[in-house]
């Protein structure tokens, strides 16, 4: 449908320039909706920098390191993505896609069974027998889920989006060169990756060092 | 009390204060607001569509001089009127250090006042006029706000926060007391009175109460049954720091460095045991978080402030 | 895109299309309403919501007045009046005071004014008013199952643990609709961005689309914040994921520092517009260009970069440390100084005008006034030892109001009156109007101008029984407030009635400049026949000359030669236009321009 222009817009180019900025826009409100956590979480490691370690000393950080590694490697390949879609290579795009796809699935994955081992371990700050002390390691646990709960949110949303993609250029839907769908999509993705490259530290080697 | 009117008593030292300031302000405010209201009803008739007054344009260099002028004149204004109420704002910040300690506790909905010497009062607060008065404040469940109007005086009670509150109360009388944060169904019930009496009929009021809910006391009681006195008393098997003598004394640590052992040290001592260890012992004391409530840490902070002169140890 | 200037668009179109051919004309099913992507019929969409949402706070506010008649707390409960307040604060802060002007004349008015034919993401634009309906929806359900109590700042831990109100489900319902206020904001800027006409340079826009950008960045840049810590309660309310939680070391200060982050700013989201709308009002019946355009500028831009860096003077009594209370004082002070720009320009707009009392310039010029006193009383709570004395009194709620309604609501209908022809086609009966207006104004001042002495006696806000001696202010305003209900209740009844019964306005009733005028009233569903060519600057009035309507715009022509106006585009359009405009069609296009044109000119 986007191989035309839409009615409202003189030319491609002004059409691209909306969708770009706006998406640029919509990263800032991101950044900042991301930003209120981190400041929290700045807090409180300052207020009780001892909890905080003895908190995340229980983080999996074997399974938060892998998701690092797959979350950067899928940036990698969304990055390529974007430079074959450009030039019109199509097969390349789609196997490119086809690997990110497949490393966000497996970062859900992986955060599914940390989140199990998390809860064997009856670390929801919530439950009744909680094993750690001082109470503010639970603050710590509770930003815990908050952040990689909201973050796993954004993944899966960004995988719905690549699938969405994905099937169009199997579909040639629209014409790969002229679109900017991949690079936005591409922006979106690279968000959610930064926002893990900040998580991954303060969530996993805070206390180990 | 019940006196209607347009202005409120100035019964503290801090009320003449704020209404100087309040005064000026509502005097600059009002000839600005004078200022404006009047231009637009001079210029909207004499301008009115047809009017005979002239509207030769006028010189840009006339427009921005305006410009400028208006800005750095409203700009320097403003910083002025901030200066002055800053410096009013630094020097009630730091008062004469004598002063006569009261505790509060805040809890839906009722003030609970302690006096030094363990005199109770329910939503009522006595005090001398002329003497500089600190409340130390605490609330046991949501945001209170202990206001005087008054004394042009108000403080937010936070749950986790211990808060102080200055004022000097100056012309005896009965004043509102109100919570001025909202805190529930009956915020607007937990209200009460401040009655401010001269010197020698606060003496005689205080000498009238009951001492029985001593806080001290009550701190005493709460030590036994806690169990803190197992190990920090006498006999005890485990090592554990003595007390008395224990209050406003430097604290050696662990970690090297010196502690000065004030309110907040011994609520963290029975909150956070492992934060700051004293040098020679084991870190082996429990936390007692969510097992004391914070009026609780009043009563055993009273007591421990009570063994200050090791002489004192144990006469409760 | 053609180079036709804008003057002479309507020559182009034919005289005798009304109705019809307009944005109303597309289509009357109500699918086709709830399926449009045009920017005008979701304004109009907007308009429908808010005033639903308007008129439910407000008979909320009616109860608050009502209770707060009498000392004793007779006609409600303390449960019901608090769930009352809450009410009134949620749906009037987040479902009608921060949405009102930018979704409704914003969303009509900007793509006009700058000359485009929808906003960038026309259906984003539809998006957001259902999250915005979705959201309000499930707050009134909140409401309706029981209420909340927690008031709308939703202050932990009362809001976290010991309310037993649908805190979440209201928390979710102003979660929902923030990301509506997002993805308007995000519309807007990017609109104002990529789509405006040729020769609509950024300092040539008027100064209601300033306004709106201004006001987009703020929603863009405050609102995910308070999005979060939406969040954070009710992941606390429901999973017991405590970060607010005093008894785990949380700390509720935490939470009115992230809440005010938003809700400061969210001040300016509700004033900026309102200031756009009276620079428009104003310029317009006092047919002088805004004086001071660029300075008017750089105050919004100011406004909205200050209004970030003032949230901490909300927490001057709740321990905060004092050098952090006087640093926020001051830049409280700060913002006031663009504040006070704006006022000293609107009244020197005035200055040699042609001014004429149309009811929006009544309530324009009442904003100016009300706004005045409004941010006035700003600085009493932004000096420290006034605002520990009077914060969380009635002070403090007649400051707000006085900048919330008596500013952006007076402003609201300012804007409505002004622009209600081009939305309809149709004329408001006059009279009638400047009575409505004169209404609100005497009617909100009795109603709040006395909460600020009972502020000052120390009269603390949300109790639904107080002292005896407060009642003598209590019952002024509560007078007050059955003025203003009437005052409210007038203008829908007149602007309705005027949709069938109203005089035909024709294309531009008060002679005002701008591109909005230009184009049909109502306007065609792409807004414009041709692309139209901005060639001058914005604001082109003359009060030198004579009153409108009586036809100088040849002079304005040989006046701009004098004063050799150098842009090439701009010559180049008047050579056009010279060229081939014969003298007959001048003499039309002038008596169009009168107020009241004749049937066979009207549209």
């Amino acid at each position: 449908m986007s191989s035309t222009v839409a009615g409202h817009f003189h030319d491609h180019r002004q059409q691209s320039r909306a969708n770009t900025l706006g998406l640029w826009i919509f990263l800032a409100t991101e950044v900042l909706f991301f930003g209120a956590l981190f400041a929290a979480y700045l807090i409180y490691r300052v207020l009780y920098p001892q909890a905080f370690e003895t908190a995340a000393r229980e983080t999996e950080i074997a399974i938060g390191t892998l998701n690092t590694a797959l979350l950067l490697t899928s940036s990698a390949s969304v990055a390529m993505a974007v430079k074959t879609a450009r030039l019109g290579q199509r097969r390349a795009t789609m196997v490119l896609l086809g690997v990110t796809l497949a490393l966000g699935l497996g970062f859900l994955a992986a955060k599914g069974f940390e989140y199990h081992s998390d809860l064997t371990k009856h670390l929801w700050p919530g439950s009744a027998d909680f094993p750690l002390d001082p109470p503010q390691t639970r603050i710590f646990w509770a930003l815990y889920w908050i952040m990689t709960g909201i973050h796993a949110v954004h993944v899966t949303a960004g995988l719905g989006l690549w699938a969405v993609i994905l099937t169009m250029i199997a579909r040639r839907s629209f014409p790969l060169e002229s679109s900017d769908k991949v690079e936005i999509a591409g922006l979106y993705w690279h968000l959610v990756d930064l926002v893990w490259i900040f998580l991954w530290p303060i969530l996993y080697l805070v206390g180990r060092s | 009390m019940n006196e209607p009117g347009i202005w409120l008593p100035q019964a503290s030292s801090e009320a003449a204060a704020t209404d100087t300031i309040l005064i000026a302000l509502l005097v600059v405010s009002s000839a600005i607001v004078l200022l404006v209201a009047g231009l637009i009803t001079v210029f909207a008739i004499r301008y009115r569509k047809g009017s005979p007054a002239s509207r030769e344009p006028l010189p840009s260099i006339f427009a921005r001089d305006v410009e400028f002028g208006w800005t750095f004149a409203t700009l320097g204004l403003f910083i002025a009127i901030f200066a002055w109420a800053a410096s009013q704002n630094i020097t009630l910040a730091h008062p004469p250090a004598a002063r006569m300690e009261i505790h509060v506790l805040a809890k839906r909905w009722m003030w609970k006042v302690e006096h030094a010497g363990g005199q109770g009062e329910i939503d009522e607060l006595h005090v001398p006029a002329g003497e500089l008065v600190e409340l130390i404040m605490q609330s046991e469940d949501v945001i209170h706000s202990f206001y005087v109007p008054a004394f042009r005086v108000k403080q937010d009670v936070v749950p986790g926060h211990t808060e102080r509150l200055r004022f000097t109360p100056e012309k005896p009388g009965t004043y509102h007391l109100f919570c001025a944060e909202y805190c529930g169904t009956d915020h607007s019930r937990m209200i009460g009175r401040v009655v401010v009496q001269s010197p020698e009929e606060f003496a005689a009021w205080l000498t009238r109460q009951p001492q029985e809910d001593d806080l001290a006391k009550s701190g005493r009681q709460l030590f036994v049954r806690f169990g803190c006195a197992g190990c920090h008393e006498g006999q005890a098997s485990v090592r554990a720091p003595r007390l008395s003598g224990l209050f406003g004394a430097p604290v050696q640590l662990a970690d090297g460095r010196t502690v000065t052992a004030d309110d907040a040290y011994v609520r963290d001592s029975i909150l956070q045991p492992k934060r700051d260890i004293v040098a020679g012992y084991d870190p082996v004391m429990p936390s007692f978080a969510g097992v004391v409530s914070d009026g609780e840490i009043a009563g055993l902070t009273a007591y421990i402030r009570a063994l200050r002169a090791p002489a004192d140890g144990g006469v409760y | 895109m053609s180079d036709i200037p804008l003057r002479d668009v309507r020559l182009e179109t034919d005289p005798h299309v009304g109705f019809e051919t307009s944005y109303l004309g597309e289509g009357f099913s109500l699918w086709s309403w709830l399926t449009t992507t045009d920017h005008k019929r979701i304004a109009i969409l907007y308009l429908i919501s808010t005033t639903i949402f308007f008129f439910l706070g407000g008979a909320a506010a009616v109860l608050i007045r009502l209770e707060l008649f009498t000392p004793q707390g007779d006609l409600l409960t303390a449960e019901a009046y608090n769930r009352t307040f809450t009410l009134h604060g949620v749906i009037m802060v987040w479902f009608f005071l921060v949405p009102v002007i930018p979704t409704v004349l914003g969303n009509f008015l900007l793509p006009l004014m700058i000359g485009a034919k929808d906003v960038a993401f026309p259906r984003l634009n539809l998006f957001s008013w259902y999250l915005n309906i979705i959201g309000g929806g499930l707050a009134v359900a909140a409401m309706l199952a029981g209420g909340v109590d927690t008031g709308w700042t939703f202050y932990t831990p009362y809001s976290t643990i010991y309310s037993n109100g649908h805190v979440s489900l209201t928390a979710i319902g102003v979660f929902v609709a923030g990301f509506s206020t997002i993805a308007t904001g995000i519309n807007m800027i990017v609109t104002v961005h990529t789509l405006r006409t040729n020769g609509m340079r950024w300092f040539r826009l008027p100064l209601f689309v300033w306004a709106i950008y201004a006001t987009s960045l703020i929603m863009l840049l405050s609102t995910p914040v308070l999005a979060m810590v939406l969040v954070l309660i009710i992941a606390e309310r429901l999973f017991g994921l405590g970060v607010f939680n005093p008894d785990l070391g949380g700390d509720p200060i935490l939470f009115q520092h992230l809440f005010w982050f938003y809700s400061h700013p969210a001040v300016y989201i509700m004033i900026l517009p309102g200031m756009g709308v009276v620079t428009e009002v104003i310029t317009c019946f006092a047919r002088r260009r805004v004086f001071g355009y660029q300075f008017m500028v750089y105050a919004l831009l100011g406004i909205a970069v200050i209004g970030f860096f003032v949230w901490g003077h909300h927490m001057f009594t709740s321990g905060q440390s004092m050098y952090a209370s006087l640093a926020f004082s001051m830049l409280s002070f700060l913002v006031a100084v663009p504040s006070a720009i704006k006022v000293f320009n609107w009244t020197a707009t005035l200055y040699r005008g042609q001014i004429t009392w149309e009811a929006s310039m009544i309530y324009a010029l009442g904003f100016v006034g009300l706004f005045t006193m409004g941010g006035l009383t700003g600085l009493f709570l932004a000096s420290v030892p006034v605002d520990i004395h009077v914060h969380d009194t009635y002070f403090v709620v007649a400051h707000f109001h006085y900048i919330m309604v008596g500013g952006m609501v007076s402003a609201f209908f300012a804007g409505l009156h002004f622009w209600w022809p081009k939305i309809t086609g149709r004329l408001y009966p006059e009279f009638v109007a400047q009575i409505a207006a004169g209404m609100m104004f005497a009617g909100f001042n009795l109603t709040f101008f006395p909460q600020f002495i009972l502020g000052n006696l120390g009269m603390p806000r949300r109790y639904y029984a107080y002292p005896p001696e407060f009642q003598v202010w209590h019952v002024l305003s509560s007078a007050g407030a059955v003025i203003l209900a009437f005052a409210y209740l007038l203008p829908m009844a007149y602007l309705l009635w005027s949709l069938i019964w109203g005089k035909r306005a024709g294309d531009n009733p008060w002679d005002a400049s701008g591109l909005e005028w230009q184009t049909r009233s109502p306007p065609p569903k792409h807004n414009f026949v041709e692309a139209p060519f901005v060639s001058e600057d914005v604001y082109d009035y003359h009060p030198e000359n004579a009153p409108r309507g009586s036809g100088a715009d040849d002079r304005r022509y040989d006046d701009r030669d004098i004063a050799g106006e150098k842009a090439d585009a701009a010559e180049s359009g008047r050579r056009h236009r010279a060229a081939e405009t014969p003298p007959a069609t001048a003499q039309a296009r002038r008596a169009s321009k009168t107020r009241e044109p004749s049937d066979g000119e009207g549209r």
